[in-house]
């Protein structure tokens, strides 16, 4: 994982962001309260000195093959790509980790980072549970004492992961303030990390919060686009034409693209998620219609009002639904290295169906973001073309969700 | 000389600790803050700090949370809360007042317009929970610019070497954070209080008033008796919030909220004595 930053001899424009201030440009810093700048150093100070650490990455890399499964396969999706009669599709199988996302890559090296710091109780928030669920399958492998805290609202539409992580021994705590989502419950997370800030380490699950975290979040994920271009590599003799990867946060999709950046001739897609229409206001795609703002430790792309103040979001999949996006992202958008689009909801739920039909693989609506657009893009590429998407979690827990779309009670 | 320098330079001639609630604008209703402001004034309040409004309010706890909620819902934006220090300002113009929020407000309005805003309107200090000193330069530019004090926090977590560091950027006072946690919370410990502001006076001249914990005549007095101001803000909203619970009008939640701060007053006082 860390060799991305620590084993990179080229002093290209991608290799020195973050800076020594955690900035990607004018993106990112340590917007927080005084109460948790200690903590922020010590952290950064022991992840910079354990990145460096023959022993740590020997730890890491035995328990992402032994414990997460991989690597994860690159397959491509033969049928799929006949039906739309452009480029390849190949799939990076995220979805085949143990707990069923990327999200596991991350939290299985902040959890060895908490246990090198001594720490004995991680926290984290979590929107549609997966990062929740992740967190707490680690904690219970390591003995820790786990909280998580999740939106009531949330809490309410994921049921199924709620009862997950408490069978796996965490503590859900729902969180009513504001509007009762992923946001909210990031809120409440610091809240409780700046009281309890000597004992507790706290395990955020996307590219944001305060520098180091979109960094070293960022470095747990590269993992994904290291084996997907020796994979490239080994199986087409070739780097692929494009990536395509669903932006909430995104971790899943920085993990994807960072170890391609200096490769000028991969182009790069971000899929947001467009909810009813960017038009309608009623999206989670800051990068496409928001403006830049601080939000939650770092300065990147919002959705805010024209107060300042942050705006409800909406999307289909709990996942992608937040307000801010991680900072290294903001960063990519202004230099132009990577495009930043949406698919819709309704756009998202026909790629779930079509990938569940044709290929027998059932994706996230999150991945479904990413899948529609690939879909779109393949089309417009010729056969002797290909894109590799990240398929970054499975959809099982979104049955429900897209059963209740089709009309159908259990 | 700042009307907050001057303020703390009047109270510690005449040995007197300064009182300084902490209220959200346009909590619980836009129309009750100015008037709240006066009437604190009249209760003994020396300072007045005066919370802007933000949708994520991620220091505080749940009874200022709410505080913030109850005034987005009246829609108080950053400019309202300016709005009403310049309606303040009619009749006053000697008590110092600081807006207490978040970044992302001010960033979005613009450093320099909100600086010249303020200042325009008589606003006398900016304390933005979120952007500690490493990120500050440009707000802190625009604020020294037009005149205003920018207050920084200090916390039980900060590093001795970094006190000093903060303080070379702060202007006004010193704001200490007395506990780990989120403001409101229930465990403020007096006598470790009393060693960190010690410590602070080590490495700044700058007077040190202290926040998060304090909620009554008593807590106040044993913390008056160390610091050079104490900074009251639950307390008061929850006093609020209860006189509407039980069915009172604004006139009642003021009431409730200028009876605790009286009572307060005397609490910081006698310390003085």
């Amino acid at each position: 994982m860390v060799q991305a930053m620590t084993s990179s001899t080229d002093e290209s424009l991608y290799s020195t962001v973050p800076d020594a201030d955690g900035r990607f440009g004018v993106y990112g810093g340590k917007f927080v309260a005084e109460t948790l700048m200690s903590a922020l150093r010590e952290l950064e100070e022991l992840y910079v000195r354990l990145a460096a650490d023959a022993d740590f990455r020997r730890e890491l890399d035995a328990d992402l093959a032994h414990y997460v499964g991989r690597p994860s396969p690159l397959y491509e999706a033969t049928r799929w790509s006949d039906t739309i009669g452009g480029a390849r599709i190949y799939l990076k199988r995220e979805d085949l980790n143990h707990t069923g996302a990327h999200k596991v890559n991350n939290t299985v090296g902040q959890a060895l980072l908490a246990k090198h710091m001594g720490k004995r109780r991680v926290i984290a928030e979590t929107g549609a549970g997966q990062h929740g669920v992740a967190t707490a399958t680690i904690a219970a492998r390591l003995g820790l004492q786990c909280q998580v805290f999740m939106g009531e609202e949330d809490v309410r539409r994921q049921a199924l992961n709620v009862y997950r992580m408490k069978l796996l021994g965490a503590e859900v705590i729902p969180v009513t303030s504001g509007s009762r989502t992923l946001k909210d419950a990031m809120n409440e997370a610091m809240r409780d990390w700046v009281t309890n800030v000597d004992d507790t380490f706290y395990i955020i699950g996307t590219v944001a919060g305060p520098h180091p975290y979109p960094m070293l979040v960022r470095d747990f994920q590269c993992v994904i686009g290291r084996e997907a271009r020796a994979q490239s590599l080994e199986r087409c003799g070739r780097l692929p034409d494009a990536l395509v990867a669903c932006v909430g946060g995104g971790s899943n999709a920085i993990g994807l693209f960072h170890p391609f950046l200096k490769d000028d001739s991969v182009a790069m897609y971000g899929v947001e998620a467009g909810g009813y229409g960017v038009a309608t206001n009623q999206h989670a795609a800051p990068l496409t219609a928001g403006t830049p703002g601080v939000l939650h430790g770092n300065r990147t792309y919002l959705m805010q009002d024209t107060d300042g103040q942050i705006m409800h979001t909406h999307s289909v999949s709990a996942g992608l639904d937040y307000p801010g996006v991680g900072p290294e992202h903001a960063w990519l958008k202004d230099i132009g290295r990577v495009h930043y689009v949406v698919a819709n909801d309704d756009e998202a739920l026909a790629a779930f169906h079509t990938l569940t039909k044709v290929e027998g693989i059932m994706p996230a609506l999150e991945s479904s973001h990413a899948l529609a657009y690939a879909g779109k893009l393949a089309a417009t590429m010729s056969p002797e073309q290909f894109i590799v998407v990240n398929l970054s979690g499975r959809g099982d827990k979104d049955i429900h969700t897209v059963a209740q779309i089709d009309g159908i009670e259990f | 000389m700042s009307r907050i320098a001057g303020c703390f330079t009047r109270l510690a001639e005449a040995g007197q600790t300064a009182l300084i609630p902490y209220v959200v604008a346009g909590d619980p209703g836009p129309e009750v803050t100015v008037e709240l402001m006066h009437r604190l004034v009249a209760e003994g309040a020396d300072i007045l700090e005066l919370g802007v409004p933000f949708s994520d309010p991620m220091s505080e706890g749940p009874v200022i949370q709410l505080a913030h909620e109850r005034a987005l819902a009246h829609g108080v934006s950053l400019r309202d809360a300016i709005g009403m220090v310049r309606r303040f300002r009619e009749q006053d113009d000697s008590t110092p007042v600081l807006l207490m929020g978040y970044a992302n407000p001010v960033e979005h309005m613009g450093y320099a317009a909100f600086a010249d805003a303020a200042s325009a309107a008589g606003v006398d200090a900016l304390l933005t929970v979120d952007i500690p000193p490493e990120e500050a330069e440009p707000v802190n530019r625009e604020l020294q610019r037009a005149g205003m004090d920018n207050i920084f926090l200090v916390a039980p977590t900060t590093p001795t070497e970094r006190i000093a560091r903060i303080a070379e950027r702060a202007s006004g006072f010193l704001y200490y954070v007395s506990l780990k946690g989120v403001t409101g919370a229930g465990h403020l410990d007096t006598a470790e209080v009393a060693e960190r502001i010690a410590l602070m006076r080590q490495h700044s001249s700058l007077p040190v008033a202290v926040g998060f914990g304090i909620k009554d005549a008593a807590t106040a007095r044993a913390v008056a008796a160390v610091a050079d101001g104490v900074v009251v803000g639950s307390a008061l909203i929850q006093a609020m919030a209860t006189a509407l619970e039980q069915g009172g009008d604004h006139a009642a939640a003021m009431d409730a909220a200028t009876g605790l701060l009286a009572e307060i007053r005397r609490g910081v006082s006698a310390a003085a004595s």
